[in-house]
């Protein structure tokens, strides 16, 4: 029943070594993000940016808080409060013409 | 009945501390969502102060922001020794998250000398108040997040904690990887987004 790998896992998490890839994913990402300082992407800039901090978010939220692997209430818990304020503050900047400078 | 104040488990087995700590990281969601809205809203308003592009030092907030994103992965070490019931390795991760949690902060501090330094006080203008209320509050959470870790530190040397003693390093790591995504956030949209 039980192997190494078995054994270093969690209940419901991932191995040590996987945490370990994962956080190598993420400096990565996080280089790639800094190097939009410094060279010129472009149109794709902005976009570029924003899908890199939202895969940063996501794969930090499902893998190292284990999102992924938990019961699914945690998961409406957390995306409900983070889709309200999304959806309440995106309002918000629009009532003050934000998104039309 | 220490046994049913250390139960948690509700009656459909999910943790009610668990389920309590998802509710508050949902909450706070809309604390930091309000924050990020006003810089947002604000960060071009200098009223003759130093405008971001003139103050910020990305090399140097990259480095701090790469010393936060691998605290994340020193805690869910932590988290994964403590599911082991491996104590010695848990408070060695745990202590190393709280002092790369402590460089952070120590960046944060270095960070708004300089900026005070080159003229941006906190009432200098519209940029500078938001930017240090959002930042702030963020390097607040930071430091009760380094309170709780090494609190949790002295209390495991002790034995002596309440309930599951895996469940509380993981509703600490928890706490700790949510300031961390608010941090991926903040150094996105605030650093590297010119104004």
């Amino acid at each position: 029943m039980t192997t190494n790998t078995a054994e270093t896992k969690q209940e419901h998490g991932m191995s040590d070594a996987g945490y370990i890839r994962i956080a190598i994913i993420l400096a990565a990402i996080t280089g790639l993000e800094v190097s939009t300082y410094y060279v010129d992407f472009g149109v794709l800039f902005l976009p570029a940016l924003l899908i890199m901090m939202v895969i940063k978010f996501v794969m930090v939220v499902s893998y190292f808080m284990h999102l992924k692997f938990d019961n699914k209430i945690f998961s409406f818990l957390f995306y409900a409060g983070l889709v309200l304020a999304v959806g309440v503050y995106a309002a918000f900047l629009a009532t003050f013409k934000f998104f039309i400078q | 009945m220490t046994d049913v104040a250390h139960d948690h488990a509700s009656s459909t087995g999910i943790s009610n501390v668990k389920l309590g700590m998802w509710a508050f990281l949902g909450s706070e969601c809309l604390l930091f969502g309000g924050l990020i809205s006003t810089y947002m809203l604000y960060r071009g308003r200098v009223s003759g102060g130093p405008r971001p592009s003139q103050i910020f030092d990305i090399p140097f907030t990259s480095v701090s922001s790469f010393v936060l994103l691998m605290s994340s992965l020193t805690m869910v070490l932590a988290v994964s020794a403590a599911h082991k019931e491996d104590d010695r390795k848990t408070n060695l991760w745990l202590t190393v998250t709280a002092l790369l949690g402590a460089t952070f902060v120590g960046g944060q501090v270095y960070e708004f000398t300089a900026f005070y330094k080159e003229g941006l006080g906190f009432s200098t203008s519209l940029f500078g108040s938001s930017f240090y209320t959002l930042t702030g509050f963020h390097g607040v959470h930071v430091t009760v997040g380094i309170i709780m870790l090494m609190s949790l530190v002295g209390i495991l040397k002790r034995s002596s904690v309440p309930g599951k003693k895996a469940e509380v390093v993981e509703m600490i790591g928890l706490y700790w990887h949510f300031v961390d995504i608010v941090w991926i956030i903040i150094f996105t949209l605030v650093y590297l987004i010119p104004v």
